[in-house]
């Protein structure tokens, strides 16, 4: 393949005179989420409205003229509650729920006008304000969106505009003016910690790999992000993939490696596809390959789908995955750093990670530390889902509190019919599986590795699920320990055999068939799967029992000694029951019951009868005054 | 500080002494770590987890996986480990079939061990999982899935010493199984019957199968005449079964057994061996001298042969046509014994004890029959024999040496020998000498081959021929060799291969030993053996020259080839072995096949395999055309290689396959 070598000022300045020609720049998120929404009909819907009213308008930014308006798409532009998403710059509108019936709307009142589509605009849910300008709504005001950012402005199919917002800067410095040892020490001095979950120092971790003697080495970028809930890893590899290979080409000069492989869940069919063609365009630009910089050093880079197993986001299954082996971990030491990929000294890291380093190398590691905390330097990004009035990906300085991220950002505790409630607090899930329940204690502690680790959980990759009342504490346990025990690898005797027993102790508390010996039992499991498991799949998976153990045990015993489900949520335990006071005496369940459990005479309060019923559900749902409650 | 080289291990200074780990040092110091899944032949694997132990700075660690590093303070059975070793065990337990007391496995069992050494007397966790079938359909092995604790010794077994893969993990989580490959039953993989799964399973999930029931049958048979046939490597392991010392040689015992047991008449292999020694020297020696088909490769290893017909088509020409010792005696008794015992060939019921559980498949084969019916009857393993000992409660140990019947019974100690790795080289060696050299020395003696080393390469002169030799055990050695000697990197006038680690003498069917000490003395036993008999080469038995003027004629001969040789066939891997990569929904599909066999996939398969799918979605021939991969179509020097239809297309190319497909959706 001809490659030539690329003026990075050059493509730059002309980059900056294209977009210095357009009078106004339209974005429409074409992230995942919103996609899944209709963006793209929303894209294509707006590009006829524009044709048909005979608009100047450029799609690819290529033609020499001038324009009223450039149309593009963008990565994840975060807020994903309210996809599709549509921004308008210079001014830094935000149009949420765009359909494509809204965009003449838009071509006449914005792309004309320069005014907002009120009715289009973010509207408080809580008391009904409107905030026109994206940087205003408190779910964008109040991160710091130092990694993503990016990635809802740029088109990531667009090597040029990443070249223009400084892109491959960062690269060409550590290669031209620093040398591996510089490199190093910078993301040291950083203090820049794996995103992946164990929130290990990258630049310690290069230094190992830097030190081993070896002819080959490999850079492995650890895309399989897989904790259920979390989409951190894929937003960055759809939203600004150019950016993951910076990282890539600085963490191979920095340890000495000449090859590269982007290992990315084959579930995230856009990020694949959008890596992809980076890394060919950055190919083609020169920028991978032989004598970069004029250096004379060379990387190459490999994009490898995975084939669909959590596990193999754990390291040295993953590199298994990518032998062709079964991806199975297997002991450490010896650590990637010294024996990984084909037996060559290899670092491996997380998207986010490596998409943190050209930004370290740009602007510095002092600048980088006057983020986060001490032993947590930087931002973390974090997908905030469950019962939360704004859903999306966020990201934040170490040292944020969780009740900033849950009430400020995420705008406060949703019921279970979606609408604010300012006591429906009950726990948020961090971590994944991998992580634990933190309690309204927790909401002010500054979240850190340190701090979260201390009570019990973990940052993990980045899930904060926030849970309100009505959630079942013993079924989120549940939920996750289901999720590990499928997706174990089944290498080693506790992880494979504890997470199944864990499951069956904890299905035998929510179909009461639990007695006073289950909870001990299921505690002394846990920490026997956590101390003695061989990856770190196993070692975290008892993290959300333990946690439930620690912080809910009174909702466990209710369940055990009383066979009561607090919420109400586990079927096996309610007790059915008609409350007389609701009940009109309209006979609608009686003729729906199949096992005649319900009897009573019009008009007057009907009584079922617990031992005969099967909870069915089939009375509550046709009772039109709720009057039937444990069905 | 202490000692430079030593470790703290519960408080006493140990030393290191070069253990290759951890575990290896802790043992060493006197105290028997528990494991599953760790043997000093295979990799490390870190699954069972039961080897743990606390260090200091380190926490808990897999010792197996842990390097001993001088001062290191450890602790190998505190209250924490010894709770977190019985709740594994536990969960072991609650989900293996515990019907210890009918198990074939029960009292040699690691899991029924531990469990009692560990003090594990409840199982506090229920059994989750259902019932899985269980695969006894080859006449070697029997796979019960219900009792594997997934360790992975078979699955690292097969691939790292055999170099084979026969079984392997599918599935992940609480799904995991070990199976061959795509589910099938072993009998249509590419399985050996070597038994080494079965040697270092733990539990009775792999298990050599059981005749002992058709042979007590046979014994109970008022007109049948029961003969039994004894290999080399039987007499110096069946009495570890007893307690005795392993390497003891028990042949008299054994024959006073088996005529207590029942058995007519008892013989030895070794005659045989002495048999096959003549046979595939003289043929060795004619390849030699016109030098063709060399490297000669030796073929009474039944495991090696399968081996070869499976993954060296090319090199089977080279394979010796000599019938293994087994089969050379089946076929000589069936032949001979009728008329000597006066009975019916019906009624002759030939039984051999083996070393081996190949052998039963061995047996098997349609080669090895006449008329239907096969020439040996019944293979019994050493161990089956001590169980048929045990089950008639003959105390072993107390029994008075009886002889073996002649003329069978009589052998040299080239016959003996055979049953360790360098044996049938020694042996033949000890007739190729007497006849390059043309001078006769009865004691001679080639202690160079012998040895425990998987690959030994020797070169020596016998009068003024040079012979190069190998000797080679475990067959993963064998494929390397042979990739070695296809290419021209090696020659070799003489290989001599053993499936097993050791040769017959570690076969899947002796006694259960874990580890490589036993073997030594195994063979140690069987080389004393040669030294106590009167006759050490093969060409000195009486009986045999006597057989050859009476019988077989010459060495070579008509008759000699016709009964005691054979031929080999390409064999395939797997029995119908494809997979639906399409949607498979409609009947009466137009089959595709192309061919992802390793040589097919180097000539680029895998490609027009994905233009191929690609080709029938766009053209919408989804619903008609049904895109399969499949294995070896055997015609791999054509590769790629795709059938469509019943057409099939060799060094295929991507038109061809739109070419054909249009033709023959035309006609659909």
């Amino acid at each position: 393949m001809p490659t030539q070598k690329i003026d990075l000022k050059a493509v730059q300045d002309d980059f900056k005179a294209r977009i210095a020609r357009v009078k106004r720049r339209v974005v429409i998120c074409a992230g995942t989420g919103c996609v899944a929404n209709g963006a793209l009909d929303v894209y294509h819907a707006l590009a006829d409205a524009i044709a048909a009213r005979k608009l100047d308008v450029v799609l690819a930014l290529n033609e020499e003229k001038d324009s009223d308006a450039y149309v593009s798409k963008s990565g994840c532009q975060g807020f994903c509650q309210a996809g599709p998403l549509v921004t308008i710059e210079p001014e830094g509108y935000l149009f949420c729920k765009v359909r494509p019936a809204d965009v003449s709307e838009i071509v006449e009142e914005t792309i004309i006008g320069g005014k907002p589509v009120e009715r289009l605009v973010y509207k408080h849910p809580a008391n009904g304000q409107l905030y026109a300008k994206r940087d205003e709504i408190p779910f964008y005001q109040r991160q710091n969106r130092h990694v993503i950012g990016d990635c809802g402005v740029l088109d990531p199919e667009n090597l040029d505009e990443y070249i223009a917002r400084g892109g491959y800067e960062a690269a060409r410095k550590a290669f031209v003016e620093m040398t591996p040892e510089t490199v190093c020490e910078e993301i040291q001095v950083a203090g820049l910690r794996g995103r992946g979950g164990g929130g290990f120092p990258t630049g310690t971790k290069w230094q190992l790999t830097l030190a081993q003697e070896s002819a080959k080495k490999y850079v492995i970028c650890n895309g399989d992000e897989g904790d259920p809930g979390a989409f951190m890893d894929r937003s960055l590899m759809e939203g600004n993939p150019h950016r993951i290979i910076e990282g890539m080409m600085i963490a191979a000069r920095a340890i000495g490696a000449d090859e590269g492989y982007v290992y990315v869940r084959a579930e995230y069919p856009l990020a694949v596809q959008r890596v992809r063609k980076a890394v060919e365009e950055a190919a083609l630009a020169g920028l991978l390959g032989d004598d970069l910089f004029g250096t004379g050093l060379s990387f190459e880079l490999f994009v490898m789908e995975g084939a669909g197993a959590f596990v193999c986001g754990e390291e040295t299954a993953l590199i298994a995955s990518i032998e062709g082996e079964r991806g199975m971990p297997r002991p450490k030491p010896p650590f990637p750093a010294q024996s990984g990929l084909w037996g060559k000294p290899t670092v491996i890291n997380n998207v986010e990670t490596l998409a943190t380093v050209p930004l370290i190398i740009e602007q510095g590691s002092s600048h980088y530390r006057t983020m986060g905390t001490e032993g947590s330097p930087g931002t973390k990004t974090f997908a905030l889902t469950g019962h939360v009035v704004n859903t999306g990906l966020i990201e934040v300085p170490f040292g944020t509190t969780l009740r900033e991220i849950i009430f400020e950002i995420g705008g406060g505790v949703t019921d279970r019919f979606g609408n604010p409630d300012p006591h429906g607090f009950k726990a948020v899930q961090i971590g994944g599986p991998s992580g634990g329940c933190l309690t309204a204690e927790a909401l002010d502690l500054p979240l850190d590795f340190e701090s979260v680790k201390g009570i019990g959980a973990m940052i993990g990759s980045g899930g904060l699920v926030v849970m309100n009342q009505d959630t079942c504490i013993v079924q989120v346990a549940r939920f996750f320990m289901q999720f590990t025990q499928k997706e174990s690898c089944g290498k080693c005797v506790p992880c494979r055999e504890g997470t199944k027993q864990m499951l069956a102790l904890l299905d035998n508390i929510i179909e009461g068939r639990a007695d006073e010996s289950t909870l001990p039992l299921l505690e002394d499991l846990a920490i026997a799967v956590r101390i003695g498991s061989l990856c770190g799949l196993g070692k975290t998976a008892p993290n959300p029992v333990l946690s439930t153990l620690r912080y809910f045990r009174d909702e466990c015993q209710a369940h055990v000694v009383q066979k009561r489900c607090p919420t109400g949520q586990c079927k096996a335990l309610a007790q059915p029951e008609i409350i007389a006071p609701l009940c009109k005496g309209c006979g609608a369940c009686i003729r729906k019951c199949p096992v005649n459990a319900i009897t009573g005479e019009k008009r007057q309060p009907h009584v079922l009868d617990a031992s005969l019923c099967v909870k069915c559900g089939a009375c509550a749902q046709v009772c039109k005054f709720n009057a039937i409650v444990g069905v | 500080m202490t000692d430079k080289n030593t470790i703290t291990l519960n408080g006493r200074i140990v030393p290191i002494d070069n253990g290759k780990n951890l575990l290896e040092v802790i043992r060493k110091s006197g105290i028997e770590l528990p494991t599953f899944c760790y043997h000093s032949e295979l990799s490390v694997y870190g699954a069972c987890r039961l080897c743990i132990v606390e260090i200091d700075g380190m926490g808990v660690q897999t010792s197996c996986s842990t390097q001993a590093v001088p001062g290191m303070v450890v602790r190998t059975h505190t209250d924490p480990l010894r709770k977190m070793r019985k709740i594994y065990l536990e969960l072991l337990l609650a989900n293996h079939h515990q019907t210890c007391t009918t198990c074939v496995k029960s009292s040699m069992c690691k899991l029924q061990d531990l469990a009692a050494r560990m003090g594990v007397t409840e199982v506090r966790f229920k059994t989750t999982e259902s019932a899985k079938p269980i695969d006894a359909s080859n006449p070697s092995l029997v796979r019960d899935p219900n009792k594997c604790i997934l360790c992975g010794d078979c699955v690292r077994a097969c691939d790292e010493i055999q170099g084979i893969g026969a079984i392997d993990f599918a599935h992940r989580g609480a799904g995991t199984t070990v199976v061959p490959a795509f589910g099938k039953e072993l009998k249509q993989v590419d399985c050996v019957y070597c038994g080494l799964c079965a040697s270092v399973c733990p539990t009775g999930a792999i298990t050599p199968k059981s005749e002992i029931d058709s042979v007590w049958s046979a014994i109970g048979k008022p007109k049948t005449v029961v003969a039994a046939q004894i290999a080399p490597a039987v007499r110096v392991a069946l009495g570890e079964m007893f307690g005795l010392e392993a390497g003891q040689v028990t042949t008299g015992k054994i024959v006073a057994a088996l005529k207590m047991l029942g058995f007519h008449k008892v013989y030895d292999t070794s005659y045989a061996a002495d048999l096959t020694v003549l046979e595939e020297t003289q043929e060795f020696l004619v390849r030699k001298t016109e030098n063709r088909k060399l490297p000669h490769l030796t073929s009474c290893c039944p495991a090696w042969v399968k081996f070869a017909e499976q993954y060296l088509p090319d090199l089977l020409g080279n394979l010796s046509s000599c019938r293994s010792p087994q089969q050379m005696f089946g076929s000589l008794a069936k032949r001979t014994l009728p008329e000597q015992l006066k009975i019916d060939v019906k009624d002759l019921f030939l039984v051999s004890i083996m070393p081996c559980t190949a052998k039963k498949f061995e047996a098997r084969r349609p080669e090895f029959m006449t008329d239907g019916v096969a020439d040996v009857d019944a293979v019994l393993t050493t161990q089956e024999l001590g169980q048929m000992i045990r089950q008639a409660g003959i105390r072993f140990n107390e029994l008075t040496p009886d002889s073996l019947d002649m003329p069978m019974g009589f052998k040299t100690g080239a016959g003996v020998i055979f049953g360790a790795s360098g044996g049938v080289t020694e042996a033949v060696l000890r007739y190729a000498a007497e006849k390059l050299k043309s001078v006769k020395d009865e004691n001679a003696e080639f202690v160079e081959v012998r040895g425990l080393e998987g690959v030994r390469e020797r070169q020596l002169t016998l009068g003024d021929v040079t012979l190069k030799l190998a000797i080679v055990h475990g067959l993963r050695n064998a494929k390397t060799l042979a990739e070695a000697i296809r290419k021209g990197e090696r020659a070799y006038d003489f290989v001599e291969v053993m499936a097993c680690p050791g040769g017959c003498i570690a076969g899947a069917g002796q006694p259960i030993a874990y580890g490589p000490a036993v073997r030594g003395r195994r063979a140690d036993g069987l080389y004393e053996a040669d030294k106590t008999l009167q006759l050490h080469a093969a060409q000195d038995n009486p009986y045999l020259q006597k057989c050859y003027r009476e019988t077989l004629g010459s060495i070579g001969g008509k008759t000699a080839h016709a009964w005691l040789h054979t031929k080999y066939k390409n064999r395939k891997r797997y029995e119908d072995a494809s997979f639906s990569v399409s949607d498979n929904g409609v009947q009466q599909k137009l089959q595709v096949c192309v061919c992802v066999g390793t040589s097919c996939y180097v000539r680029g398969s895998q490609k027009l395999l994905e233009r191929t799918l690609k080709h029938v979605k766009n053209a919408g021939l989804e619903d008609t055309v049904d895109v399969r991969a499949t294995f070896c179509f055997e015609q791999c020097d054509r590769g790629p290689t795709v059938r469509i239809g019943q057409t099939v297309l060799n060094k295929c190319t991507f038109e061809q396959v739109c070419g054909e497909l249009q033709k023959q959706t035309a006609m659909v």
